[in-house]
């Protein structure tokens, strides 16, 4: 069953307009990737999802229900959490206080502060550390401990791997398949596509705004991704 | 001269200043809300006790407790009416709003109490005083009772930020408002509360403020400086910090008045520039809010 549809949206920052006629389905349970280079527009479309770009047309129906015009902490009530791109923790926060705050919805499910230290042990010895004093691996995972937190049916994982060492981001990766036993759906938005592709079920590749091209990563050549990607060469 | 006086008179005197400034300090944290207006409340809250006094014959004392919930309530009106639309935009819109808000208290006030200054009459109590070190130190009791309730204040806010659900919220808000949406935080009541306590806290003060010396409609203005030079010496959004300043220029005046009882302003205004000069950041100053 659809867990997220977006059909046909268009969104933007004031007068600019960042995605053009973007649709994409999303299965309960299932993970999905979204590539593309940089500013193709994949984290607006996380954005939008979440409620912090405004949608100009199209609809986003989530389990079901329209949520375009719900307010961004009334979508993460309904199950819709974002690890922002850039990490974005409460910097003056300690470890502990920003995991408090992930749980501000008090959503019910199986994630807490115990499951997310025993997911993350890293956090687990550093409580009571003031977050901006964490290393970036540290605070990525604090990222998405903080939105696990909030125990999402949906979690948009924006970027996850920029600015991390490949040793971190293999350890973060290695952690999503127990995310998603626990019955949460994924989107991953990276512009690094190996580490998406093999992650994920289906993917989308943004160029320009618009979906370039979509399919099972099983049937994507190297050839057409990287003509989807950078927008060069002829789609076989 | 008397040193030692002047400067328990100055940090009685500072206790004020803090609570006058507690609710720029919060504002300015949670939201990045500069309101220009804040010292016309504090005279609006006096005018407003006063009336209640009049009318009732009660206590200054008792009116606190009419003015504070009403001043709750005007704090969360004005942020739903004004200031939602101007946090997190091009700061000109606030400085706009705030200081067209702080015109029209003015005037509303000129028009309904005319030009003449009004006191809030606490009786014996503003004359009674404690005499220490051989009649050398005067302390009165209503200036240390206003301090006493001043740290009270800063305490209890204190822990309601650092250790409540809604504290933390604060804090996240202040660190950063869209991330804290997207946790699931209500921004927008949550600005409305930190608005309720900017006003309540100075509305106390004006009260306070009304008890020890006279007061007029076009007052406002002036007990803003104090109010943001506290803010400034002791560093934006550090409450603690925001006591300190608040003693650092209620004792920089006290001794100006003792070299000279026309300096008192001026030694004031001084220390607040050197700070800035010195130490921009305040002296507690880091970016949070604590």
């Amino acid at each position: 069953m659809s867990l997220l549809e977006v059909r046909n949206i268009s969104a933007g920052y004031g007068q600019f307009q960042a995605l053009f006629d973007i649709s994409l389905n999303l299965n309960e349970g299932a993970a999905i990737a979204v590539i593309g280079a940089n500013g193709a527009g994949k984290s607006t479309l996380l954005k939008s999802i979440a409620g912090v770009v405004d949608v100009i047309f199209g609809e986003i129906i989530f389990d079901g229900e329209s949520i375009v015009n719900l307010q961004p902490h009334e979508r993460l009530n309904r199950g819709i959490a974002l690890v922002p791109e850039g990490r974005r923790i409460f910097r003056s926060l300690t470890v502990d206080e920003n995991l408090s705050i992930g749980a501000y919805s008090r959503r019910q499910g199986v994630w807490n502060r115990e499951l997310v230290y025993e997911v993350f042990p890293m956090l687990a010895k550093l409580t009571d550390r003031r977050a901006d004093k964490l290393s970036g691996g540290e605070q990525q995972a604090l990222a998405i401990g903080r939105a696990l937190m909030s125990n999402p049916r949906l979690l948009l994982l924006d970027e996850v791997s920029l600015g991390l060492a490949p040793i971190v981001v293999k350890k973060l990766y290695e952690i999503l398949p127990r995310i998603r036993a626990t019955g949460c759906s994924l989107i991953y938005v990276e512009q690094d596509t190996n580490q998406a592709l093999s992650a994920s079920e289906y993917a989308y590749c943004l160029l320009e705004g618009q979906v370039s091209l979509e399919g099972k990563p099983s049937d994507l050549s190297r050839e057409q991704i990287a003509s989807a990607y950078f927008g060069i060469g002829v789609n076989k | 001269m008397n040193w030692f006086n002047a400067i328990i008179q100055g940090v009685l005197v500072g206790g004020l200043y803090a609570m006058y400034a507690t609710g720029l300090s919060v504002s300015f944290g949670v939201m990045r809300l500069v309101n220009l207006a804040h010292g016309d409340l504090a005279v609006g809250s006096a005018f407003i006790a006063s009336t209640f006094c009049l009318a009732t014959g009660l206590s200054p004392f008792l009116a606190i407790f009419v003015v504070l919930p009403l001043s709750a309530l005007v704090g969360i009106g004005l942020q739903v009416a004004v200031f939602n639309r101007v946090v997190g935009v091009d700061p000109s819109y606030q400085i706009v709003a705030t200081f067209g808000l702080s015109i029209a208290i003015q005037n509303v006030l000129l028009q309904q109490y005319a030009a003449n200054p009004r006191a809030l009459n606490i009786g014996e109590f503003g004359n009674q005083s404690l005499k220490l070190v051989g009649d050398d130190v005067v302390i009165g009791l209503f200036p240390l009772s206003r301090f006493v309730v001043a740290v009270l204040v800063l305490v209890l806010l204190s822990l309601f930020i650092g250790r409540t659900r809604i504290g933390r919220a604060f804090r996240a808000t202040s660190d950063d408002p869209d991330i804290a949406r997207l946790m699931g935080v209500n921004i927008r009541s949550i600005y409305a509360v930190a608005f309720a306590i900017a006003v309540t806290t100075v509305a106390l003060a004006g009260i306070f403020n009304g008890m020890q010396t006279q007061f007029s409609a076009a007052d406002g203005p002036a007990l803003l400086i104090y109010a943001f030079e506290s803010v400034i010496i002791g560093g934006l959004g550090s409450l603690w910090g925001t006591l300190c300043g608040g003693i650092i220029l209620g004792i920089s005046q006290t001794i100006g008045a003792e070299i000279d009882p026309g300096w008192k302003q001026l030694i004031g205004h001084l220390v607040f520039l050197i700070v800035l000069l010195v130490r921009p950041m305040g002296i507690f100053g880091k970016d949070e809010l604590r």
